[in-house]
């Protein structure tokens, strides 16, 4: 690895030049267009532009009833649907005051583990098709496979999930679903331990990831980046931990930190992510009280005026939705923090002086997904 | 370096107490005229127990957690929000997101701060008020860096000018966008 510091500032005497990588390129993983301009093969400065998959979704908020506006939030981050399902509920549920029955919270922490798997899974067989590894795509698109059964089964879709409602679940769970979900987290762990065996104590990927685009605390601080890119520099921030919502409280699990805070440690994050989501999904099944799925919800949802924030730990980082309310069927206003966004916006900074091989691990190393930056 | 509420709160009464701004501040002086008691959003009612619902609320105040989300509400000036910037930077704040909100009926601009702390469960809110026809604060990307694309798209979407900030070309809108999308009166 080369330190940034080693590299001559040469940008002042016209030697750069400007390659342009997207906005349709393969280890963008979706429209993203980076502007870099280059020192023969070190990055002098590499600009994001996101954009290109712009929907408004802020403003579509704006001219729907509230309940309506629940379809949209799967399709932010449609990777990890079921967390901003989450946020969005959860923010009305505060806001009105409504009262999930423990059953539906249950169901809830079930089925967004589930996701973040599912998310981690994608995220980590991409990864390695960007580093040059083929075959671990085929065994975990294998395991994920089998998680988008499950959650269709009960949710209805495969991927743009919209299973939660103000008050509860759409639908509950039946004894398939928790005869597959106990049987997956049975077969999930062997998987797992090979991952890391084959793939993850690999001396190629190892030597390929270490030491590359390292991100300190200070940098996530001030950029407001989080989840697995945080927690790969060495803090333990977690939504689920740090500031508990739904029932994660009753739960036994570790949040995955490690200090190295290089390409390498994102990854180790991730991968223990997985397991400790596996802990969460059996004790939630052990646990899972008898009941009804769907509280007490008044049929014309008005939101007390003012405004409401709720967060959730979706699998690339902390989400949040603020809310502002006039006391209408509609909202006011709606804002949707994503954490693809700020963890992108510190790419700039962080790829200062790579070479661009190894600036793409930095970028595949963040775990975008681009309709989440551009909402 | 976790403050608790109480410090924070305290700092935050203080700051308002004062017309403290930078003074390497490059606003103009056109704006931020309006005090920041009367610029106060309008609170929930029955939300906060400790005023009656008429009452226009204090600039800064605590407020419950489970009801809203976040502990600190500080409203503040426009030419203050460096200033607030840099209080919750020395106390170990993160950025989470800046936005707008366009009150077209009071003919006022918001501009709201979220800040998480990467530590500890404290959430803070920072919020000014500006004119709408003449939206135009400081930027605070020297204190948060990443506030640059924040401020970017708040600029995209209501025209909110950040004075200072490196680079307001639109960042989510095309680049040759003339439109605000979430301003009340866009119609597409």
């Amino acid at each position: 690895m080369i330190a940034p510091t080693d590299i001559p500032d040469r940008t002042n005497l016209q030697e750069t030049f400007v390659l342009n990588l997207g906005p349709q390129h393969p280890a963008a993983h979706g429209v993203l267009r980076i502007k870099m301009t280059m020192d023969g093969e070190y990055v002098t400065r590499a600009e994001p532009i996101p954009g290109y998959i712009h929907r408004m979704h802020e403003k579509m908020g704006e001219n729907r009833t509230w309940a309506q506006f629940l379809p949209n939030t799967g399709r932010v981050d449609y990777l990890s649907a079921l967390h901003y399902n989450h946020a969005f509920v959860g923010v009305v549920e505060r806001a009105a005051r409504i009262e999930v029955p423990p059953r539906a919270e249950f169901i809830r922490v079930i089925t967004s583990e589930l996701n973040r798997i599912s998310s981690h899974l994608v995220w980590w067989s991409a990864y390695l098709v960007d580093l040059g590894g083929f075959t671990p795509l085929l065994y975990a698109f294998d395991d994920r496979e089998k998680i988008l059964d499950l959650l269709e089964a009960v949710t209805g879709s495969r991927l743009t999930y919209c299973y939660f409602r103000f008050g509860g679940l759409c639908n509950d769970i039946d004894d398939v679903f928790i005869t597959g979900t106990r049987a997956f987290v049975t077969q999930m762990r062997p998987r797992l331990k090979m991952y890391r065996d084959l793939v993850t104590d690999n001396i190629i990927l190892r030597k390929r990831l270490e030491g590359i685009g390292p991100i300190s605390a200070e940098l996530c601080r001030k950029y407001g980046a989080t989840g697995p890119v945080l927690r790969g520099a060495g803090i333990a921030y977690d939504v689920r931990k740090v500031e508990p919502y739904s029932v994660y409280s009753q739960f036994d699990f570790q949040i995955p930190v490690f200090p190295e805070g290089d390409a390498m440690a994102r990854y180790r994050v991730r991968m223990a992510e997985m397991e400790q989501s596996l802990r969460i999904i059996e004790q939630a099944l052990d646990k899972l009280p008898a009941g009804p799925v769907m509280g007490k919800v008044p049929r014309v949802l008005k939101l007390p005026a003012g405004d409401y924030c709720y967060a959730v730990e979706a699998a690339r980082g902390r989400h949040m939705v603020r809310v502002v309310s006039d006391n209408k069927e509609i909202p006011y206003r709606v804002k949707l923090r994503t954490p693809s966004f700020s963890n992108l916006s510190l790419y700039q900074e962080a790829s200062k002086g790579m070479i661009l091989p190894d600036a793409l691990a930095l970028l595949g190393s963040l775990d975008l997904v681009i309709p989440d930056i551009d909402r | 370096m976790i403050p608790t509420l109480e410090q924070l709160a305290e700092r935050f009464s203080r700051l308002v107490a004062t017309t403290a701004v930078l003074p390497q501040s490059p606003l103009p002086v056109t704006i931020g005229s309006t005090p920041a008691v009367a610029v106060a959003p309008p609170v929930a009612a029955g939300a906060d127990h400790t005023i009656a619902p008429t009452a226009p609320p204090p600039p800064v105040q605590t407020v419950d957690y489970s009801l809203k989300g976040y502990h600190l509400d500080a409203s503040i000036s426009p030419r203050q929000v460096v200033l607030a910037a840099e209080i919750l930077d020395q106390n170990g704040f993160a950025l989470d997101t800046i936005t707008g909100v366009d009150w077209i009926a009071q003919n006022e601009m918001e501009v709201v701060y979220d800040f998480f702390h990467p530590l500890s469960i404290l959430r803070v809110v920072v919020r000014t008020r500006l004119r709408r026809d003449q939206p135009e604060l400081p930027t605070i990307s020297p204190v948060f860096p990443g506030a640059n694309w924040h401020e970017r798209e708040t600029h995209d979407f209501f025209g909110i000018r950040f004075s200072g900030h490196p680079d307001l070309t639109p960042l989510l809108l095309p680049e040759d966008a003339d439109y605000h999308p979430l301003r009340k009166d866009f119609t597409a």
